[in-house]
């Protein structure tokens, strides 16, 4: 994080102080949270298959759609807001986790031995396909939250945080940690991880491939409609083309820490979310007013750019020869 | 069985790319031409604005406006040159998009519609104004308010809206002498009507001696704006001045009740809509403050006429720029009987001599196409809803009178503006 001490020279300088750092970092956390979990789909598609989902991105956005039709079905009704937030949860859950493992049989379990760029393009396809399904069925417009959420603000040092955001860190940090234990301690994760390091062996032992695979495509999808309803309770909008630049963002988080590897997405995002905070608030400083904090988006794939030339698997990957 | 696969996996890639060809179309619906008796004439009249999009309510409301325009006009009969005439709209989506609102003004030109009400964002109208101008059909903007529109030397870009040469004056005078803003941080959606009102203020609080703490930028399609609030926050600004729409201004108002920010906010006309209030919901809205050139809808000549015929046939509240709309066409129909004549190369320049009174007040442009004496309002959200603080008139006597609501000020040179 090299913006960071920087950010903190300027910032005694400048007499913003460091509860204006504390809070960018505070946002930075929360949104790395949502890439996070976002990333964690991408990084286990690609551990198992070798392929890049583009269609995830837009799975999370029609979980995030689906959350928000359900909530405004309660909204008004006399059900407390935890219960509907938990229901709209599942929906947006299960709606995903049928999409991904349909997704897989139909799209890319076809073309699983066919050459790498025809299940790349399938999943742009898909990706385009998702969008303008869920154009016709939500429109085209922004979808607002109903006012259902009210939350509560603290200040710390300073800086002032949400208890959402609390909510929202430690529920991805929860995840994380129980897709990990998961995958470390249980028959099921070691299956996968067998599959993930080569799957005709795997076959050969006795693992049944494609359950494997379908199975990857389901925990990858709920995580993601968890996400989804994160970004929607958050943020209180939804709309089709939300997850275009959530997916290529979370993406290059995944890429970041390193693709292939749980841990990579997790640092990944994290450290993508922060970078972005940081970068917003700190490039006009930085740069003497010449950029502002619309290049954030620019700053953060420079970074990416940067540490894929000297580190190519990522942060935390390995250097492996066969996978590109 | 691969090769099926692969087929399969193909048609529905292609299936994919024809249901994204087919969504982005709006296959226009033209009214059936020849029922109409043989000596009516159809003339069509194009209207182009974001009818999909974060900004579609407030295309969809222009639209409507129009087409309620057109129903009056052709319910009322036109004749001109003792030709009966029809009106018969063309609606065409932008989706606020600079390139393709090029690409819609070709395709209203190639349609052979002889005047065009639209766009909706300057940045839609300034790239459009091109193809019209070179076509020679005449353009009124109900809503772009970004000064090059008109400065470009073209002779069929006019507007019914006063420009942002005036709004940010105004709004920065109101910033400076109502509210005493000493500290302002501005924002702008880096569009070019974002981007020029910001600068236009800016401009004026900085001459007013006002000392602007950050200047930032977002774009048109945020949603986050907690980092740039951030730092803001760190300079204690008294007030934030947000050049950009209304899918950014209620989220960023909201994520500021979020961060504790107790500056006060304002915007331009792209956020005095009531979907703002909608979307930062009621608590965080309240007192934000935006322009809008023109005069409140209750103290336009045909106010609340027009709102009452609007919410009867389309079962929606005016959102903004309706009411400019529904004007636009009967310059272009008073211009048309003028000249005598349909033809835009020959009625083209009664346009630039329209001297009407709509329902939005008196209509004529200045050399330029910019409307002459436009009013600038302010107002302020109170209770959920937009709240009438002060009415400026550039010159010239004030026309309406003021409205009998307590809220409302009179408009004149130096309103006197209700108190918070």
């Amino acid at each position: 994080m090299q913006t960071a001490p920087a950010g903190a020279v300027l910032l005694w300088t400048d007499g913003s102080g460091m509860d204006i750092f504390l809070q960018q970092i505070i946002n930075g956390l929360v949104l790395g949270s949502i890439y996070a979990l976002v990333a964690l789909g991408y990084t286990m598609v690609y551990g198992i298959l070798g392929l890049i989902n583009f269609a995830h991105g837009d799975l999370v956005m029609v979980g995030a759609l689906v959350a928000l039709t359900v909530l405004q079905a309660f909204f008004g009704s006399t059900l407390p807001v935890p219960l509907a937030i938990a229901c709209a949860t599942l929906a947006a859950m299960l709606v995903c986790m049928a999409l991904g493992v349909t997704m897989e049989r139909v799209a890319y379990r076809p073309l699983r031995r066919a050459p790498r760029l025809a299940p790349l393009i399938t999943a742009i396809g898909v990706s385009i396909l998702l969008q303008y399904s869920a154009a016709l069925v939500w429109s085209k417009q922004y979808i607002s939250l109903p006012e259902i959420l009210k939350p509560e603000q603290f200040t710390v040092a300073g800086a002032t945080f949400t208890d959402l955001q609390v909510f929202i860190f430690l529920l991805a940090c929860g995840l994380m940690a129980a897709l990990l234990w998961f995958i470390k301690h249980t028959r099921l994760g070691k299956a996968m991880r067998a599959t993930e390091q080569n799957a005709d062996v795997a076959g050969l032992m006795g693992i049944d491939i494609n359950r494997i695979v379908a199975f990857t495509f389901l925990l990858g999808s709920a995580l993601g409609a968890v996400a989804g309803v994160m970004v929607v309770l958050y943020y209180g909008l939804g709309h089709y083309y939300m997850g275009f630049m959530l997916g290529l963002k979370a993406f290059t988080a995944a890429v970041l820490g390193g693709i292939g590897k749980v841990h990579g997405a997790m640092l990944g995002g994290l450290l993508l979310g922060l970078i972005e905070s940081l970068a917003s608030g700190y490039i006009g400083d930085l740069t003497g007013g010449v950029l502002g904090s619309n290049y954030r988006d620019v700053f953060a794939f420079l970074v990416l750019v940067v540490v894929l030339v000297f580190r190519p698997s990522g942060l935390i990957g390995e250097r492996s020869g066969e996978r590109a | 069985m691969n090769r099926i696969q692969s087929l399969a996996a193909g048609w529905l890639f292609a299936a994919a790319l024809i249901m994204q060809g087919c969504s982005k179309e709006e296959p226009p619906k033209p009214a059936p031409k020849a029922e109409a008796p043989p000596q009516e004439t159809v003339v069509k009249i194009g209207v182009a604005s974001p009818l999909t999009g974060p900004q579609a309510h407030i295309g969809i409301d222009i639209k409507n406006g129009v087409q309620l325009a057109v129903d009056d006009a052709n319910a009322a009969g036109i004749t001109i040159d003792g030709k009966k005439i029809k009106l018969e709209l063309v609606a065409e989506d932008d989706e606020a998009n600079p390139t393709k609102a090029a690409t819609v003004a070709q395709k209203l030109v190639d349609a052979k519609v002889v005047a065009v009400v639209g766009h909706f964002n300057s940045g839609a109208s300034i790239p459009a104004s091109k193809i019209y101008s070179d076509a020679g059909i005449p353009q009124i903007s109900p809503s772009s308010t970004n000064p090059k529109y008109t400065q470009q030397g073209f002779k069929t870009t006019f507007r019914v809206v006063a420009n942002d040469d005036q709004q940010g004056p105004v709004d920065g005078k109101f910033a400076l002498e109502k509210l005493k803003a000493k500290n302002i941080a501005v924002i702008d959606d880096s569009t070019a009507y974002g981007q020029g009102l910001a600068d236009t203020f800016e401009a004026t609080v900085k001459a007013g001696g006002a000392k602007v703490a950050a200047r930032e930028h977002t774009t048109d399609k945020d949603t986050d704006f907690k980092a740039i609030l951030t730092k803001i926050k760190g300079k204690k600004p008294d007030l934030i001045f947000f050049g950009g729409i209304d899918p950014q201004a209620g989220p960023m108002i909201k994520q500021m009740g979020e961060l504790g920010i107790k500056a006060k906010f304002m915007g331009g006309d792209g956020i005095q809509t009531p979907n703002f209030i909608k979307l930062a919901g009621d608590a965080a809205a309240e007192g934000a403050m935006a322009s809008m050139p023109g005069l409140p809808k209750d103290q336009m000549p045909g106010g609340m006429k027009f709102l009452e015929k609007f919410k009867a046939k389309f079962n929606a509240d005016v959102e903004l720029f309706a009411p400019m709309g529904y004007d636009a066409v009967f310059v272009f129909i008073e211009a048309m009987k003028r000249a005598k004549s349909t033809d835009p190369a020959k009625f083209l320049a009664e346009v630039a001599k329209t001297d009407y009174k709509g329902v939005i007040g008196p209509i004529a442009f200045d050399d330029k196409g910019d409307l002459k004496n436009g009013p600038v309002t302010v107002y302020a959200v109170k209770g959920g809803k937009w709240d009438t603080m002060e009415v400026v008139t550039p010159g010239g006597a004030p026309e309406a009178k003021p409205a009998d609501a307590p809220a409302a000020a009179e408009p004149a040179k130096a309103a006197e503006p209700a108190k918070k």
